[in-house]
């Protein structure tokens, strides 16, 4: 019994990072700018298929992983510079559909460039498996969310410790007074979706031997991510964490105890019944709307 | 070099060219339209991918070759992404604007299903690429289909727990449409083979993780075997966790991962799983007097080296559904789509690379379920086991 | 953008001649067919305007709320004998009844809670669709049959006879469509008209202004999503009959995202600039088919263009460019709006 409960445990654990590290980027976006980027999935597309693009090349997978986080990274920023800043006089909604227009370009380029076949990564550890208590767990699982962990903590680090990070907070709570304090917006801005970029793209990669990857990978962990960070309140770091981990655990269970037709559902559920009895999301900021 | 020569060099180098543009030239007569709409994007490229690049090479290969009817064939191809509704304007754009003579897709029931009554209105004849049996039963007069119906990749697989006295097995699918379809498919014919599906699980077809799933199939009592019925990438994660949580009961696949990228997803984690799967798979191991063996290595040759990738049984369902057509209309002698028709429904033994064809005016199918044939992975290489 | 759109405008009449002339120039069942369809998910993102351009929610379940009036129609007519028309009108109030409870608790909250709360719920009744195939066929889809009503059946592939006229089952198809696009129109544009459309553009314009001048907002907010919803649940029943054939595709999450896009790409806030969002992104796919495998790449580059160049959508952006290079004193009616 106990067993069984650890093992839906471990495979909600390590997709509830996964989930994670997605929300993670969602927010950052969101704070920054109150855009939600619907090209974040894409960032986890191009951490794996540029991570097996740059192995193909003959590169070391640690070397290659880096070339792909630093090439999403780019993307990330250009994404900003050349469509989300041009048009930053647009309505917000506008942006979104930027990004979703965003996001289907890389996809289709993803596709043109590397296929539309899936690709396994091999597993980080030598040994695949390991055994705890009658459940098993991928080494890989560890992996993920040791980088995890490494992330969340080096994020809040940097937004409690480093001028950088605070007048990226600054710029979530007031925009004017932060611009006031000589703040510049865009360059803030950029930040926030390079550092979304580089998340997604640690994600992709650290993923891809348990998820495997493909050009459309994308979609798909994306929504569920962005799940989590609506779970989460949409605007706070710990929300997406424990968002994330909820959801991925959640589906875990369910598929294990109640449907799995249905688990998918249950997160949206999830979604109805925080949005109907805790409107600000499990640890939603309370913010006032300005008149 | 005088400018006079220059100038004639210039001229027969354009004539050159021209000669070379214009091509082998049968060129005076028009070309026969093959019309193809099929999922090259999205959720079912898994399907529609192999089976465009299956088409482009095999349209070019033909007329290369002469053409059919001494006439080039031209084909006119679009992508429905999987979308049933995109599907039917294709389909009807394909019909109504580019008069073809000949309809080949979609890539599932679903695209199929909301093209079939512009056909039948167009009185063209249309050859599916998709699976279920509705397709084709109630026999609709202008509609064929190359696939097996996935009964018979169920009834395949069952029969061969059967014969290893397997009598309680946990199934799980995908909830798309291959593995929904197949999930009933199975369903409905357990029984016959005294097998009770005593665990039925589902995934989602872009889901990452099935340890769920599977931890609670092999904690169900009494189960002997599993049955997975999914296509794309699905069936390998599920296969790398079912190794992954040591099971070792028998693992069955579907026909929807019968390809070699199969083998490079799962890895070792394939072992020793089983699926029916049509010849392609091991053109090699079939015996030398198999009428299928020649065509199922040629295709295999020229697929791979053509497109630098795997072939997968989906790319044997629009080779044949090409060739059945090429065939339709040598035996029709023109393009009538009612001759078509007929000579489409009175194709005997035609060797395709999916099985042997003999269709009827009551089978719009013509495949029997030998055709299938059970595989086996061993040592990382498909093997023959029957 | 929102409260700069004169309401009083000359579209319908231009509408109305667009309409009549597309027979005309483009006589050809291909492109009528296409028409039609076009025609039906204009009039729902007419709808769904109504919602995002003058409530300023967004809905990004509204392909749900399509699909079942779609399937609604589709199960009622053909599992259960009933004909066309109550099934459609059932759709709709089980439709309405469901935005209603949704909408009800969650537009009492400030800010875009909606979106999310349509997110959820949506991509619950897509799950749903595709689960129970014993009720809706399942992802494999669902045939539907044709039109009718009391023993008049319209079918695209028959002709009727009228005044001695032969008409085609897709011209009748497309009057019919185009019909129903200018009542979805003039609805709208009386809504807009109405006290519960000034009172919304007030919404619109400050939520905590227009409280304290005494608009109950949330009231006025459910009310406008609820017809949204009822507007998408219709036209989902007729292209349900239109189409003949359904699978749980209309109700996924992308689908909701391309009505959203049509309303954005077109102009929020302008009933006939998101036609032309509608008719343009639904045109995109076949303009694209020579791309191949470009097909994708373009498709989402100029989505990404087009809104970065003119972020408040085509139509206003054309008629602001009109409108400067044309002093109000030359220019006629226009069709801007």
């Amino acid at each position: 019994m106990f067993a069984e409960f650890l093992q839906y445990l471990f495979a909600g654990v390590t997709t509830g990072a996964i989930y994670a590290l997605v929300a993670l980027g969602f927010t950052l976006v969101y704070n920054a700018s109150h855009v939600i980027n619907f090209a974040q999935g894409e960032f986890i597309m191009i951490g794996g298929m540029a991570t097996l693009a740059f192995m193909a090349m003959g590169l070391p997978m640690p070397l290659a992983i880096a070339m792909a986080i630093l090439l999403a990274a780019v993307l990330g920023a250009l994404l900003h510079r050349l469509a989300i800043a041009t048009a930053r006089q647009a309505d917000v909604v506008t942006l979104i559909i930027i990004t979703i227009g965003a996001a289907i370009f890389l996809r289709g380029i993803a596709q043109v460039i590397w296929g539309k076949e899936y690709h396994a990564l091999p597993s980080f550890s030598e040994r695949a498996s390991i055994e705890v208590m009658g459940a098993v767990m991928y080494t890989q699982s560890l992996w993920v969310l040791g980088i995890a962990t490494v992330l969340v903590l080096v994020l809040a680090l940097f937004f409690k410790r480093t001028l950088l990070g605070k007048a990226i907070l600054a710029t979530c709570m007031n925009k004017q007074a932060a611009r006031l304090m000589g703040v510049r917006i865009q360059f803030v801005v950029m930040l926030a979706f390079t550092l979304a970029a580089i998340l997604g793209a640690v994600a992709g990669a650290v993923a891809a031997p348990i998820t495997l990857t493909s050009y459309d990978i994308g979609i798909m962990l994306g929504l569920k991510g962005f799940v989590a960070a609506a779970i989460g309140g949409l605007g706070s770091g710990v929300g997406a964490v424990v968002g994330g981990l909820l959801l991925g655990i959640a589906e875990a269970m369910t598929a294990g105890y109640i449907s799995s037709d249905y688990k998918d559902a249950v997160a949206f559920l999830l979604i109805l019944v925080i949005l109907l009895f805790m409107p600000r999301g499990l640890f939603g900021s309370r913010v006032a709307e300005r008149v | 070099m005088n400018k006079k020569s220059l100038l004639r060099g210039m001229a027969a180098v354009t004539t050159l060219l021209a000669l070379a543009l214009a091509g082998p030239a049968p060129a005076s007569e028009d070309p026969i339209r093959i019309g193809a709409f099929v999922s090259a994007t999205g959720p079912a490229s898994f399907l529609g991918d192999p089976e465009l690049k299956t088409l482009e090479m095999y349209v070019e290969r033909i007329n290369e070759a002469g053409g059919v009817l001494g006439r080039p064939l031209q084909l006119i191809h679009y992508d429905d992404g999987g979308s049933a509704s995109e599907a039917r304007n294709f389909a009807n754009r394909l019909l109504r604007r580019d008069r073809v003579d000949v309809l080949i897709g979609g890539s599932t029931t679903g695209t199929t299903m909301a093209a079939v009554p512009l056909a039948e209105r167009a009185r063209t004849p249309m050859i599916s690429m998709a699976g279920a049996l509705t397709i084709v039963e109630p026999v609709r007069p202008w509609v064929f289909k190359t696939p097996q119906s996935d009964r018979m990749a169920a009834e395949r697989v069952l029969s061969d727990m059967q014969a290893r006295g397997i009598t309680r097995i946990g199934l799980i699918s995908g909830t798309d449409g291959f593995g929904r379809s197949g999930r009933e498919q199975t369903l409905e014919v357990v029984e016959q083979f005294g097998i009770q599906v005593v665990a039925d699980q589902t995934y989602g077809p872009q889901d990452t993780d099935m340890t769920s799933q599977l931890t609670r199939i092999r904690n169900t009592e009494g189960v002997e075997a599993v049955f997975n019925f999914g296509f794309g990438q699905g069936p390998a994660i599920v296969t790398r966790n079912y190794a992954h949580l040591g099971i070792d009961l028998p693992l069955y696949q579907s026909h929807g991962v019968a390809s070699d990228r199969f083998l490079d997803l799962a890895g070792p984690a394939a072992e020793g799983v089983r699926l029916p799967a049509s010849a392609l798979l091991v053109p090699d191991a079939l015996p030398d007097d198999d009428p299928q063996k020649p065509v199922v290595q040629g295709y295999k040759e020229a697929y791979e080296e053509r497109w630098n990738t795997s072939v997968s049984t989906f790319g044997g369902y629009a080779y044949d559904a090409l060739h059945l057509a090429v065939h339709a209309i040598e035996q029709a002698g023109s393009t009538d789509p009612a001759a078509i028709r007929e000579a489409l429904e009175s194709i005997q033994d035609f060797v395709g690379v999916t099985g042997v064809f003999n269709m009827t005016p009551e089978d719009h199918n013509g495949l029997e379920p030998e055709s299938f044939r059970l595989l086996e992975v061993r040592d990382g290489r498909w093997a023959l086991i029957d | 953008m929102r409260l700069s759109m004169p309401s009083k405008m000359p579209g319908l009449p231009v509408l109305v001649l667009v309409l009549l002339l597309v027979p005309i120039i483009l006589n050809d069942e291909f492109y009528l067919d296409i028409a039609t369809q076009m025609a039906l998910i204009a009039a729902t993102v007419v709808g769904l305007n109504l919602l995002v351009g003058y409530a300023g929610q967004v809905s990004l379940g509204h392909a749900a709320f399509f699909a079942m009036g779609a399937y609604g129609s589709a199960i009622l007519t053909g599992t259960y004998g009933w004909t066309p028309v109550p099934a459609l009108l059932c759709a709709a109030l089980l439709v309405a009844t469901l935005a209603w409870l949704v909408g009800r608790p969650i537009l009492r909250l400030k800010g875009h809670y909606l979106s999310m709360a349509t997110l959820g719920l949506g991509i619950i009744i897509a799950i749903v669709i595709n689960n129970e195939g014993w009720l809706t066929g399942g992802p494999d889809g669902i045939p539907v049959q044709p039109l009718s009503l009391m023993g008049f059946e319209l079918s695209i592939f028959d002709e009727y006879h009228l005044f001695g006229l032969v008409i085609s089952g897709t011209h009748a198809w497309y009057a019919l469509a185009g019909v129903l696009l200018v009542l979805a129109v003039w609805i709208a544009q009386n809504l807009i008209d109405s006290p519960i459309g000034r009172a919304l553009r007030a919404v619109h314009g400050s939520e905590v202004a227009a409280r304290t001048v005494g608009v109950d907002t949330s009231h006025y907010k459910l009310l406008i999503f609820v017809i949204s919803a009822v507007y998408a649940s219709v036209m989902g029943s007729f292209f349900a009959h239109y189409t003949g054939f359904i699978t749980p595709q209309l109700a996924t999450f992308e689908h909701s995202i391309e009505l959203i896009t049509m309303v954005v790409l077109g102009g929020m806030g302008s009933t006939y600039g998101v036609i032309i969002g509608a008719v343009l992104l639904l045109l995109l796919p076949q303009l694209l088919t020579d791309f191949h495998e470009y097909e994708m790449m373009m498709f989402g580059l100029i989505l990404m263009l087009t809104m970065i160049f003119m972020p408040k959508g085509l139509l206003p952006t054309l008629s602001a460019l009109v409108k400067r290079h044309w002093p109000a004193g030359v220019r006629s009616s226009g069709p801007e709006g």
